[in-house]
């Protein structure tokens, strides 16, 4: 008992001394906690909640709203294949079906000698080079089958992760197309040094003048979010960098975080310089974990140069530094409060607005928060002046937008161009050829079809966080919007009744179409159900989980109604597949072990 | 004579004070908006979504939304009376719910507001949750096959108790009623009769074991009038300190 005590308190004590013992950082505490088992063992939380002051129940809730904890052991190996649904065209559902054959193993299941578990987790940014997977949450790429034997032969040898083909682990970044961000050839620091030549208010000022807007997908102009945050009251402040890249499809902040740190990081120090801010966090994505100790050192060599900490490059009283927390599997924290809810060390929920967080944000304090790329602009408006920058892009879409392109494509990758290009433009530059659609923006976005692609990305046409998934005239676009509503159903927070339940809902209905049960009324309750989300969800996810459908029968509604039955309605019960499980335990899959539609 | 500010609530005036929802200023002057998850005593969080309301076109949770004079708001309108039907039939079809045989039958806030709302259908495929009971407390039983996430017990709990008995784990539709024990049971919480966490639940989650069924049904509460004739009775009472005195 005294040992076991002690056995936990080696591993967690320099943890806790790490975050200061504090509660706010139980995210932090608790996924670093995992590293050590694999999983929060039962004896760690009972050593936190001593340590932390906080009740069991807190730290129950909190771990259980990340998909990325597991309060269970869940192998010494736990695989987690991309779901998206660039992953699925490329084949991951079949190499996920092979290795767990490999193993022995059922999808979502520990092996019976808790050697491995093998499952499925959202999108996890790597769609130009996948299928890809998780392996103890490091991101593995371009899996094929030979690869996926491979992992299979290692997990089974227990091949400590370290002794892996280095190669397995490699991350490109496939840039394609260079514009003024991926093509600046600014040093660490120059951003900085134009910011305070102009001063803290005069910064604002050129934000605002330089039209930028946020790059996460709302679009909020920068300017005005910092002015806010500048007047609020208060004398401690924050600046919040959202690298929380969860929309499926998108993965522009994983290259300009890997290859342009400084950058981001300039961008977040002279926000803090015209907001007033002291401390700067970065909120990375779980799936991101590997590019965390590349970003402390970035950190680093900026607090050595001084770019960081006290007096920054000799300015008497500008002190900031920048901290990084790593998200746990929850897509829901990329929007802003749920993040900030996140970084406090609790769930995340979304918050109810207002109050906005420019004036009670982390902590209830004043804080600037924007998305990786917006700070990367800001960085370079700062340097090549307000009047330049806006005369690059369109009226309403200032300057240069990264996209994401993913899917039926030879040259998939992250491109970069003035906004107001087409999407045929684009289709073209990464030479997609019979394209049927393009899901610009993620799941949340927006399908468009042939007849469209003349359509501008933009503000004023097509908003867009980056996300270009292309989809060839091969594609099933019905499967294409279920993979999308699987994905809302999965990641909805669970807070507000219409998007914790509507999503299931809408799910259901849509694995029911696919079965061959779907009819009529089933569509005609989408839209309702759509109504019902739009009008009440607490939060955008909600209000937009009902889209992937809305726009795939619109372009395409025959894929749906060669599903349908003819009937107004049927009921969704299937006494076939109510056979199923005793099928698998007596071992039968013959004909008599069927039901057959007409019997029925 | 005075100049309390107002808002428009379905074209009547509401008089409010500074700081007062939409929801506590329109209870108050005995204006009914569907509502599960608000309580008058505790801050309003806004998750039901039933006292959704129409604002200029836009809707918004009226439990969180600040009053502001000269508001023209919506509630009573068949597009959002359809909107809560649909919800109060998501919330059915995300628990077990067997009304006659439940001992809050009559008592019951989501079933008063079925009948209130004219839900007649189920409107939904059951989900079936499996959600064992929770028997071990000698004095108290929990059902959570009839929990609707509204987290009154939670906020009572840690609010006014300072306890933290209860707690919501899980990510959406697998989210779930917690309570503070390793063993995952009641008995070993510090949970007491005497808890304002033991009243608030507006289904019927918990219960106080041996007194079942002492009031027959169809006397009870919601059996007598309907849910929406008995907005007075849920006026928000001001916490002490605060507005008047």
């Amino acid at each position: 008992m005294e040992s076991d005590v002690d056995l936990h308190a080696a591993y967690l004590d320099p943890i806790l001394d790490r975050y200061g013992c504090a509660a706010t950082n139980l995210l932090q505490i608790l996924r670093e906690a995992q590293e050590h088992y694999g999983y929060i063992h039962p004896d760690a939380i009972n050593y936190l909640i001593a340590k932390l002051q906080v009740p069991r129940i807190r730290i129950e809730s909190v771990a259980t709203f990340y998909s990325f904890f597991h309060l269970q052991p869940h192998g010494e190996y736990r695989v987690l294949f991309s779901d998206n649904i660039t992953d699925r065209m490329l084949g991951s559902i079949e190499l996920m079906q092979k290795m767990c054959q490999q193993l022995w193993v059922e999808p979502g299941k520990m092996s019976e000698d808790g050697l491995v578990s093998i499952g499925t987790s959202s999108c996890t940014g790597m769609c130009d080079q996948g299928p890809a997977m998780l392996m103890n949450g490091r991101a593995i790429t371009h899996l094929t089958h030979q690869r996926v034997q491979e992992i299979g032969h290692l997990i089974r040898n227990r091949t400590p992760l370290a002794d892996w083909p280095a190669d397995f682990f490699r991350v490109q970044d496939n840039i394609r197309r260079k514009g003024l961000l991926l093509g600046n050839t600014l040093a660490r620091g120059d951003a900085l040094c134009a910011a305070l030549v102009l001063g803290a208010q005069n910064i604002v000022e050129s934000i605002k003048t330089s039209g930028l807007r946020g790059r996460g997908g709302a679009g909020f102009p920068t300017g005005l979010k910092w002015e806010a945050c500048r007047n609020a009251a208060g004398t401690v402040k924050h600046v919040i960098c959202n690298a929380d890249e969860g929309e499926p499809g998108t993965f522009k902040d994983r290259v300009l975080l890997t290859s342009h740190a400084d950058l981001v990081f300039d961008g977040m120090t002279l926000c803090a310089l015209a907001v007033g801010a002291q401390q700067g966090y970065l909120y990375l994505r779980g799936e991101y974990r590997y590019l965390l100790e590349p970003l402390q050192a970035v950190l680093q060599r900026r607090r050595e140069a001084n770019l960081l900490g006290k007096n920054i490059l000799g300015h008497a009283g500008f002190d900031f530094d920048i901290a990084i927390h790593l998200g746990a599997g929850a897509y829901i924290c990329g929007e802003e409060s749920a993040l900030i809810e996140s970084l406090e060390g609790k769930r995340g929920v979304p918050r109810n607005r207002p109050p906005f967080p420019v004036t009670h944000g982390y902590m209830q304090q004043p804080t600037a928060l924007d998305n990786v790329e917006t700070f990367c602009q800001a960085a370079l408006a700062i340097q090549m002046g307000a009047e330049n920058y806006r005369a690059i892009g369109t009226a309403k879409s200032t300057g240069s937008k990264l996209i994401s392109v993913s899917g039926d494509c030879p040259r998939p990758g992250i491109y970069e161009y003035p906004f107001g290009v087409t999407v045929r433009e684009i289709l073209q530059d990464c030479g997609a050829v019979n394209t049927r659609a393009v899901q610009i923006s993620g799941p949340s976005g927006i399908c468009v079809a042939e007849s469209e692609f003349h359509r501008k990305l933009g503000f004023e046409d097509l908003p867009t966080a980056g996300a270009f998934m292309v989809f060839d005239d091969s594609r099933d676009m019905f499967e294409v919007a279920r993979n999308f509503v699987h994905f809302f159903a999965h990641e909805s927070c669970g807070f507000c009744t219409p998007c914790r339940v509507g999503t299931s809902m809408l799910k259901q209905t849509m694995d029911k179409i696919a079965e061959g049960h779907g009819t009529k009324y089933d569509l005609s309750e989408v839209e309702n159900l759509d109504h019902v989300l739009q009008t009440s969800s607490h939060c955008g996810l909600g209000r937009t989980a009902c889209n992937p459908v809305l726009h795939t029968l619109k372009h395409f509604r025959p894929v749906y109604e060669k599903r349908l039955k003819s009937l107004d309605f049927e009921p969704a019960f299937d006494l076939d597949g109510a056979l199923a499980r005793a099928r698998q335990m007596t071992g039968r899959d013959d004909a008599g072990a069927h039901i057959k539609a007409e019997e029925i | 004579m005075n100049n309390t500010p107002t808002f428009q609530l379905d074209g009547a005036d509401v008089p409010f004070e500074s700081g007062q929802t939409v929801m506590q200023a329109a209870l108050a002057a005995g204006h009914y908006i569907p509502h599960l998850c608000y309580h008058p005593e505790f801050k309003p969080h806004g998750s039901c979504k039933l006292c959704t309301v129409k604002v200029g076109g836009r809707t918004a949770a009226s439990c969180t939304m600040p009053a502001e004079a000269g508001l023209e708001i919506e509630s009573d309108i068949e597009e959002l009376n359809a909107l809560r039907r649909t919800l109060v039939q998501m919330l059915f079809a995300e628990g077990n719910h067997f009304c006659p045989s439940c001992e809050k039958s009559g008592n019951c806030m989501l079933q008063a507001l079925g009948y209130d709302l004219e839900v007649h259908t189920a409107g939904f495929r059951h989900l079936y949750p499996d959600r064992p009971l929770d028997a071990s407390h000698p004095d108290i039983l929990l059902d959570f096959n009839r929990c609707i996430l509204c987290e009154l017990c939670v906020r009572a709990s840690s609010e006014v108790d300072g306890k933290n008995v209860f707690a919501l784990a899980g990510r959406g539709i697998t989210k779930h009623l917690i309570v503070n024990a390793e063993s995952g049971l009641l008995n070993d919480t510090d949970i007491e009769l005497s808890d304002k966490a033991m009243q608030v639940c507006p289904v019927g989650v918990i219960l106080k074991k041996r007194v079942g069924f002492s009031q027959p049904i169809g006397e009870r509460r919601y059996d007598k009038r309907p849910i929406s004739a008995q907005a007075l009775d849920d006026a928000p009472r001001p916490p002490a300190g605060a507005q008047h005195e």
